[in-house]
């Protein structure tokens, strides 16, 4: 049986973080309640999705034609909170493009869209846990926040795990970027070591020569596993 | 060792080309899946009762019609396949998402009991840093007079878990996720 301890609340944002002003009007003000896991909680989603195309792990390749910007790798481990990997987990991601635009309608940032990025990508781990992506180092970009807002580049992750509690969507920074300190949404996570942890690493093993830099991203999802003889949760 | 979960960061207002472009992820129950068909609407609306005008995302989990979930922990689980219990959809420029189902039976609770039929939700959104845990429970359903859920909630608040159904359509039902303010929906910390 898999069991969720509750993470640590200083490890996670807050919901009702003034600093980003998206939540004044949207997070929520009553306490939690908090719920026992049953079987709703303890299972997930494992289905449902359409099957991976052989290019959906290479935004560089989703055009005829290569797109604009630095080429990276972007590569790691989606792993429990015991470190083993995660198999099978489906992976998302979304990014702007080298210039900081995002292909969406209302992303009104007079940056260059480039007719070769759509900016998405999925895909499962493989037995040990391991993902792989090939895209372009995303941009830093304008927000309305507060003056002289600029989020940091980021490339956003959605993953699924074992179960519903597993479930987590993030964001993975670059190391060394000047704006970090400054983003109220990295800030909202008081923990700074759990801040550092979304923060990728450059890494020469992962890096091809002639063809990309790379960078380690690893992830951990909720959820270990008790021995047979423990009582799960609730 | 122990491992400390990656942290949670909002899904930002941009998702939609990345997480919300298959609208098959509507539909939680294929052709010929056993069961009663309904269609569950959601509005998702602010603290001034304005709606997520598309920067908003809700992913369901449901068991079918025989309490059961497509998931090997599930003793009595199902097979996945045309009944895979997962949706997912965005809300649209009035906060609304529709999705089309088998209401679910009734699954495990403590201590031996059964819970009353509901749907798990899952809300996403730009000013979320991290995502809501809720409920959809039926207004009506006897079963939910004795739901150990349900039991935990203060019984002012309940109601706001109670998906309504349709006066006119039988099988159209509809579910107010209010994030903030009077009549604020119930979140679980899970």
């Amino acid at each position: 049986m898999i069991e969720y301890p509750r993470p640590r609340p200083e490890t996670q944002p807050v919901n009702q973080y003034d600093a980003y002003r998206s939540t004044h009007r949207r997070a929520p003000r009553q306490p939690a309640i908090r719920l026992p896991h049953t079987i709703s909680e303890l299972t997930g989603p494992l289905y449902g999705h359409n099957p991976i195309g052989e290019t959906d792990n290479d935004l560089t390749r989703h055009f005829p034609n290569p797109p604009q910007g630095e080429r990276i790798i972007v590569a790691g481990r989606i792993l429990d909170e015991e470190g083993r990997g995660v198999t099978n987990a489906m992976v998302e991601i979304w990014q702007a493009n080298a210039a900081g635009r995002y292909l969406h309608s209302r992303d009104n940032h007079p940056a260059p869209l480039d007719p070769n990025f759509l900016g998405a990508g999925r895909t499962l781990t493989d037995a040990d846990g391991n993902y792989r992506f090939t895209t372009i180092k995303p941009g830093a970009y304008p927000w309305r926040n507060h003056h002289n807002a600029w989020r940091p580049a980021h490339i956003h992750f959605s993953l699924f795990g074992a179960g519903l509690l597993s479930r987590l969507i993030t964001q993975m920074y670059f190391p060394n970027d000047p704006l970090l300190p400054l983003d109220p949404i990295v800030n909202s996570i008081a923990d700074p070591d759990a801040q550092a942890r979304l923060v990728s690493a450059f890494d020469i093993a992962i890096t091809e020569p002639e063809w990309a830099l790379g960078y380690r991203f690893d992830i951990v999802l909720r959820g270990r596993c008790s021995t047979p003889f423990e009582e799960s949760a609730g | 060792m122990s491992h400390i979960p990656s942290a949670s960061q909002t899904v930002g207002p941009f998702f939609n080309f990345g997480l919300t472009t298959n609208a098959a992820l509507g539909n939680l129950a294929g052709p010929g899946v056993e069961g009663e068909r309904i269609r569950l609407s959601f509005r998702v609306v602010d603290g001034d009762g304005a709606p997520t005008a598309g920067d908003a995302m809700i992913e369901l989990w449901q068991a079918d019609t025989a309490g059961r979930y497509p998931h090997p922990l599930d003793p009595h689980g199902c097979e996945a396949g045309v009944f895979h219990g997962f949706g997912r959809l965005e809300t649209d420029l009035n906060g609304c998402c529709t999705f089309e189902t088998v209401k679910p039976g009734r699954v495990a609770g403590p201590g031996g009991s059964l819970q009353a039929p509901h749907i798990n939700a899952m809300v996403f959104a730009r000013g979320l840093l991290k995502h809501l845990h809720t409920r959809v429970y039926f207004a009506g359903d006897p079963a939910n007079a004795d739901d150990s859920v349900l039991a935990l909630i203060p019984e002012e608040r309940r109601s706001t878990l109670l998906a309504r159904c349709s006066e006119t359509d039988p099988a159209a039902w509809s579910f107010d996720l209010v994030l903030q303010g009077e009549r604020e929906t119930v979140f679980f910390d899970v």
